[in-house]
This record gives structure tokens, C-alpha cells and sequence, in this order.
């Protein structure tokens, strides 16, 4: 934490900076199931401290933005809730697990920022391996091509393709499981703005059926479509808090210059408690 | 690890290959290409005869070793290998997949190779030729398997190709081709007998002169068959779900 910022800090209550693990997150008093739940995660990678500290708490059927400039630990943090990340300390639980654990590896959907897919296999064939890993039926493959908007392209190497097509790929592999809790590193960029709105239609259409999402991006418009937003900033969070809850925090309408105004004043989390009422 | 997984994977690593025709004609002529060079250099002396058995227990290793070590570690690369570990898949699943794909491809380059060596450039063969294509093969499948070792402890392509020089040349330096290993200093040869690759050659050659039974063979190929578990076996235990 930076001087100038310790500065802008005075004004808060320290009660208000409490974060209690379980609580904290969106409207924090329901009682939807926890599906997330860090605790004072500290991460290091390449020998430099990414994370200092991060708890959080998500509630499932969620659609979680978190966002945050690039550099900021967003990465860092799906792959320690995947289980693909070593940790320095502190937990990450997972649906009642650790996080990593073999019984959520068909539970969690992870969809790494640069499509992983198969560049020398058709979109058909990458989608069909990764549903044999899975366990599931040919069937799911026909319906993530479908939700995905892939038809057209099922026959053509993935190499071949767009970026924005190839990313698409990536999201259809985290479709075929059912699973509970989808991670995704910034699914959207590089997406056209009508394909966009799509994609956050499926989003919220499997927020629906019950999954959780965590979804990544810089791009601080894409956060009016989340129930619950995490900003992120050299690897702390600025908030955990509603849209709404942000926008009033902060007496903007606009979730750039929101962002601007917390990492002005914050030292710790935003939460829903500040918002004036 | 369920043999699902596994036939999965080494059906999509095949299926791969498929999609790169330039690949697999690479894959299955250049050995046989190496192995008629050599024959042709020493056209008009008896050297072949000698060092013919020994070039089809080089080439097809190196090529395997190659081919294998760099498609793990694009797998590593391109990050589809930190998602197939985000999934139910074994880690076995996925070495033995491999294996099991390169060793497909393995045979059909050595029966080329051998065919090639045999009826093209004239090696005589006083053994048996199946004893000499079972050989070939087991020679193939340890190149496959020290390649998927070997790129466990490469991050980048540069790194992988610089594993060649160090897990292979010192294997053809000290494996008899250039001199007979019993006519090495004596720490030379206690090292180049206990190298992997020494063992191939010299069941090759054994095939090739008829010096030895099949038993004898046989116990060579054992050898190998113990190097190639042991590299699968730590191959796969080197492969992390959770990397920093």
C-alpha cells in the first residue's frame, strides 16, 4: 500500500474495513450456499507477491465480475480457485473442498485467458476429446457447439479460425460438464459487441440453471452485468460489493470512474455496508 | 487413470498428426533416407555391414525422441495441459496416451526402416528379421519415452532441443558405433554399457551377425522395455497439477 493512498483512507470507520469470511460478498445476509470462500491468500509468482492477503466470499448462482487494469492479480486468483496455482498461505475452499481437489475437477470449469484448444484439431474433434476426459455423452458436445454459436465452424481446424472464434472454442469446453462453479479469464475480449451481449446472455442463462460464475475483465462497462463485483488492484480488492452499491459508494454512474474514486480512498474492500442508504 | 482417458488421449494426439500430413511423411521416411545415405557413403567398403544394424537403433530414436519431447511441451505451452489437469484426467492418462500414440507411429517408421535397411540397401541378416523389427521397435518406443521425460524438465522449445545434445549424443558417442565400447577407457565403458541406447545397438547387432541367440536378444529388449517404464513412470510423476 502506496502513502498516498494510506492518506485517503481516513475517513473510513475501522469497523467498516472488517471483512468476516462468509459474510462479506453481494447482499451477504441471504442465505444462497457458499461456493467460494478465500481466506487470506497470499500468492507469489516468479517470485514477486501477486496476492497479499485476499479473502472473499461467493454465493452460488452468481455471476461474479471481477475486474481490474491488467497486472492486477485477477489471473492469479481463478487459478488459485481452480487448484492450478501453488500458494504461498491462506485458504481457498471450493463447494465445501480445498480447492484443486480430485472430486472438483468435474465440478469446475477453467477457461484460461489464451484459448487452450487443439490449433491441428477441428472445433468437432476438440470439443469431443475434452468430452471423453469429462465422461460425458456425445450429446453435450452438439449442445456447447450450439450455445456457443459454433455451427458453422464445427468442421474447421481450430487454427484456422478467428480469435474471438477460437476463444469461443475454449468457453464450449467448459460447457460440456454441467458444472457447478465456471472460472473464466476474460471470455469476452476481442469479441464483437453483438457477440458479447450473447456470451453474457449465456452467462446469465447458466447463472439460472444454478451454476456460479467468475468472470474476468478490464473492461469496466462489462461489469453492470454481474450480481456481485470483485476490483481488483496490485493484488488487492478495492471492492466486493453490488453494482449498485459501487456506483452509489462512489456518486458516479459510471463504473470507470468509480474504480478511479476507490482506488483514490481505498485501503480496504468496499462493502455493501458503505453504500449510503 | 481409466483406459477412457487414455485411448482418448492417444486417439486425439493421432488425430492431430493427421491434420499434418508433412509431419508424418517426415516421421516415416527420414530414418530410411539416413540409413540409405550411410549405406551409400561406404558403397564400396564392408563398413555398412558392420554399423548398418547399429544406424537403425540411431535414427528412428532421434526422430522419436524429437517428435515426442517438443508435442508435450507445445501441450505445456499453449496451456491446454494445465486444463486437461483442471479435469479428471490422470496424469498417467496422459503420458500413457502419448506413448501409446508415438508408439503406433514408432512401429510403422521401423518396419520402413528395416524393409528400407534390409531389402533396399542390402543388410545382411543372419538372424531373424522379426527378432530385428522387435528390437527396432523397443528402440523406437525408448526414444518416444526419454523424449516425454525430457520434456518434463523443459519450459521452453529452446530448452527441449538442447536436451538432444545432453540425453542423446553422449548415448551414440559411447554406444560402440564409432569405437567398440571394449576398447574404451574403462570409465567409458562402464558408463556406455549401462546406457539405454547401447543396449538396442547391441542387440541389432547381435540380430544382424548372428553372434547371439534369442535369448540373449530377448534379455537386451528387457533392458530396454525397464527403461522405458521407468521414464513413463517418472515422466509422469515430474508432470505438476499446481505449477507457481
Amino acid at each position: 500500500m502506496d502513502e498516498s493512498s494510506a492518506a485517503h483512507a481516513r475517513h473510513r470507520a475501522p469497523t467498516e474495513s472488517v471483512q468476516v469470511p462468509g459474510s462479506g460478498g453481494a447482499d451477504g445476509g441471504d442465505a444462497a450456499e457458499a461456493v467460494i470462500v478465500v481466506r487470506d491468500l497470499h500468492v507469489r509468482r516468479a517470485k514477486t507477491p501477486v496476492l497479499h492477503g485476499l479473502s472473499l466470499t461467493v454465493r452460488r448462482g452468481r455471476i461474479v465480475g471481477l475486474l481490474g487494469p491488467s497486472g492486477s492479480g485477477k489471473t492469479t486468483l481463478m487459478r488459485s480457485i481452480v487448484g492450478v496455482q501453488v500458494v504461498q498461505s491462506g485458504t481457498v475452499e471450493v463447494l465445501g473442498l480445498a480447492a484443486g481437489s480430485r472430486e472438483l475437477r468435474s465440478r469446475v470449469a477453467y477457461v484460461t485467458q489464451q484459448p487452450s484448444v487443439y490449433d491441428d484439431l477441428t472445433v468437432r474433434q476438440n470439443l469431443a476429446y475434452f468430452a471423453r476426459v469429462l465422461g460425458v455423452p456425445k450429446a453435450k458436445v452438439d449442445e456447447a457447439i450450439a450455445r456457443t454459436h459454433l455451427g458453422d465452424v464445427e468442421r474447421r481446424l481450430a487454427g484456422s479460425l478467428s480469435g474471438g472464434q477460437r476463444s469461443r472454442v475454449s468457453l464450449a469446453t467448459a460447457l460440456l460438464g454441467d458444472a457447478e462453479l465456471l472460472v473464466l479469464d476474460e471470455p469476452t475480449v476481442g469479441l464483437d459487441p453483438v457477440l458479447r451481449v450473447e456470451l453474457w446472455e449465456l452467462f446469465h442463462q447458466l447463472a439460472d440453471e444454478g451454476a456460479t460464475l467468475i468472470v474476468s475483465s478490464h473492461v469496466m462497462d462489462e461489469a453492470k452485468r454481474c450480481d456481485q463485483l470483485l476490483l481488483m488492484r496490485n493484488g488487492e480488492l478495492l471492492a466486493d460489493a453490488t453494482v449498485a452499491n459501487v456506483l452509489a459508494a462512489t456518486g458516479t454512474d459510471d463504473m470507470e470512474t468509480a474504480f478511479l474514486t476507490l482506488i483514490e480512498r481505498a485501503t480496504t474492500p468496499m462493502t455493501d455496508e458503505e453504500a449510503p442508504r | 487413470m481409466t483406459p477412457m482417458r487414455t485411448l482418448a488421449t492417444a486417439g486425439r494426439v493421432l488425430s492431430q498428426i493427421r491434420h499434418d500430413p508433412r509431419t508424418i511423411g517426415l516421421l516415416l521416411v527420414v530414418p530410411s533416407l539416413l540409413i540409405g545415405l550411410v549405406a551409400w557413403i561406404f558403397t564400396d567398403t564392408d563398413v555398412f555391414a558392420d554399423i548398418g544394424p547399429a544406424m537403425i537403433a540411431l535414427f528412428p530414436f532421434i526422430v522419436m525422441f524429437l517428435v515426442t519431447s517438443i508435442a508435450t511441451l507445445r501441450e505445456r505451452r499453449t496451456g491446454t495441459l494445465e486444463r486437461l489437469f483442471s479435469m479428471p484426467l490422470g496424469k498417467g492418462d496422459f503420458i500413457l496416451g502419448y506413448a501409446l500414440a508415438f508408439g503406433l507411429l514408432a512401429i510403422f517408421q521401423t518396419a520402413i526402416a528395416v524393409s528400407w535397411a534390409v531389402w533396399v540397401c542390402g543388410l545382411e541378416i543372419e538372424g531373424s528379421v522379426w527378432l530385428l523389427f522387435a528390437v527396432a521397435v523397443a528402440d523406437a518406443l525408448l526414444g518416444t519415452s526419454l523424449g516425454l521425460l525430457a520434456s518434463a524438465f523443459a519450459r521452453t522449445e529452446f530448452q527441449v532441443v538442447q536436451f538432444m545434445p545432453v540425453l542423446v549424443f553422449p548415448q551414440i558417442l559411447l554406444g560402440g558405433i564409432f569405437l567398440p565400447r571394449d576398447q574404451l577407457p574403462e570409465v567409458l565403458q562402464a558408463i556406455g554399457d549401462a546406457l539405454p541406447l547401447s543396449f538396442a545397438i547391441d542387440a541389432l547387432t547381435a540380430v544382424a551377425d548372428g553372434s547371439e541367440d534369442a535369448a540373449w536378444i530377448w534379455g537386451k529388449v528387457l533392458v530396454i522395455g525397464a527403461w522405458i517404464i521407468g521414464s513413463i513412470v517418472l515422466g509422469s510423476i515430474t508432470l505438476r497439477r499446481r505449477t507457481p
